[in-house]
């Protein structure tokens, strides 16, 4: 196929990489002729848009069909403060648009998912995984390797991030990496376990550049390595990923279809925050706070203790989730306790251990303390 | 033998430390001392049955161990074994 030309106005704009040796004319049209998906507009797509835009990459996709939280804008830098509560596709369109006209963007308001993937991922030369879950994590794999499709990888927690290429030509995928996830619940998402802001510029940055080195045939790629990055202790490093010959997609080719990544990864729902359903008691925060009153109750709140200098219940015990069951004799079992912490998923699991350890008279405080501060306490602040 | 073992933040947390010194003739052996040491640790580590999890990746310096007998893996004296778990944010 024919690269498409250059205008005067591209040439000048695209100058300083016209200029480079290793990229020039020809890679600047190779760039104008990609197709490059992203999935996610979040913490990793944001530099990753910004940025594949900037570069002149021709054809951009972006599937996501969340809206702009203030929670996001510490490091989603795709969107800004007058974007709250509008669509993530629509902020991007109009970031992009302004970084530059030339690109052409498709978006795709949906949840990803194994009816549609590989559909949307066809018309695409290469796909950034930039969501923030494993259930998509696997499907975009598996997609990208029925297809033969590169995938640029990428995720972080807290201060540390991961980065590879997957699915290219005789490359390893992600199931050579990590044959099975984790079972739901074991990794904190970055909503409960939090990130450093700058974290996702860095590693999305990578991603970008990966791309982009994959776009133009340059430099070495990190397909078949695993790049480790330590915020805190300014640590890059690469380990090597080898192609597992008994991977069920890439190597014996036993998965030939999508399957249900909910399924496999166990889990109820896709999302950074899942509003699990445990199936365990629950009481709503009016409820627990007309009990409390009345000396009825006595909470047990399971989140960290930095979280509790944010925002507190009245009258507590203080116990982080991770401590519980080695200090579970500081509870009381002729008590009716109600189990409390940010958004009511920790101290589920909480209540679970409790009724494991022969606890009777546990429930969780629905919604945690987000829904406490809507039903009873308004004068503290989220997070 | 003495290695040293590189613990991620998440995992660090259940050994106060990002890194500290092993010991044993195999990677198996060298979790087996961490694990003695930490027992929370240690369930993050390896399964019930002593096996290592599909979701957490070993590094024996550069080399996935998956690849190099998995826990049976030998050590030689100075080796580093980096902890890998999956992560998803994003």
């Amino acid at each position: 196929m024919e690269l498409p030309t250059l205008t005067h106005e591209e040439i000048l704009r695209y100058s300083r990489h016209l200029i480079l040796p290793d990229v020039g004319v020809e890679g600047q049209r190779k760039l104008k002729a990609a197709r490059v998906l992203l999935i996610g507009a979040g913490g990793l797509g944001s530099p990753l848009a910004l940025y594949l835009s900037a570069a002149g990459v021709g054809h951009i996709g972006l599937v996501d069909f969340d809206v702009v939280d203030v929670t996001n804008l510490q490091r989603q830098v795709l969107h800004g403060t007058s974007d709250v509560g509008t669509p993530k596709i629509a902020s991007a369109r109009k970031r992009i648009a302004e970084i530059n006209p030339h690109v052409e963007l498709t978006t795709y308001e949906t949840p990803l998912n194994s009816t549609n993937a590989l559909e949307i991922f066809k018309d695409y030369d290469i796909v950034v995984d930039g969501t923030d879950n494993f259930p998509t994590r696997y499907l975009v794999n598996d997609a990208c390797v029925l297809l033969g499709i590169p995938n640029v990888y990428g995720s972080i927690y807290r201060f540390e991030g991961q980065a590879s290429v997957f699915a290219t030509q005789d490359g390893p995928c992600y199931r050579c990496l990590y044959p099975e996830p984790p079972p739901p619940g074991l990794v904190p998402s970055c909503a409960e376990g939090g990130v450093l802001g700058v974290l996702p510029g860095l590693v999305g940055t990578l991603q970008a550049t990966e791309t982009i080195k994959l776009i133009l045939g340059i430099g070495e790629s990190l397909a078949g390595r695993l790049l480790l990055i330590d915020a805190l202790g300014a640590n890059f490093r690469t380990v090597k990923v080898r192609k597992d010959p008994n991977c069920p997609v890439c190597g014996t080719h036993e998965i030939t279809t999508l399957i249900d990544y909910e399924q496999f990864c166990g889990s109820p729902h896709v999302g950074g925050d899942p509003k699990v359903s445990f199936n365990v008691p629950e009481i709503t925060p009016t409820d627990a706070a007309a009990r409390l009153a009345k000396g009825e109750i006595d909470i047990v709140d399971v989140r960290e203790p930095h979280e509790l200098q944010i925002a507190k219940y009245p009258k507590v015990t203080a116990i982080p989730l991770g401590q519980l069951v080695d200090r579970i004799a500081e509870l009381p079992l002729d008590r009716d306790l109600v189990l409390a912490c940010r958004s009511g998923v920790r101290s589920a699991k909480a209540v679970q251990q409790l009724q494991a350890a022969g606890f009777t008279r546990v429930s969780n405080l629905a919604g945690g303390i987000l829904r406490w501060i809507d039903e009873v306490d308004p004068s503290q602040p989220k997070y | 033998m003495p290695a040293t073992l590189f613990l991620p933040a998440i995992l660090a947390k259940l050994a106060d430390a990002k890194q500290f010194e092993v010991s044993g003739d195999t990677v198996g052996e060298l979790v087996s001392d961490a694990a003695t040491r930490f027992p929370a640790l240690g369930t993050r580590l390896r399964d019930p049955n002593g096996e290592p999890y599909a979701f957490v990746t070993f590094y024996l310096n550069d080399e996935d161990i998956r690849f190099h007998g998995g826990f049976g893996a030998k050590v030689s004296d100075g080796d580093e074994l980096t902890v890998v778990p999956a992560i998803a944010g994003g």
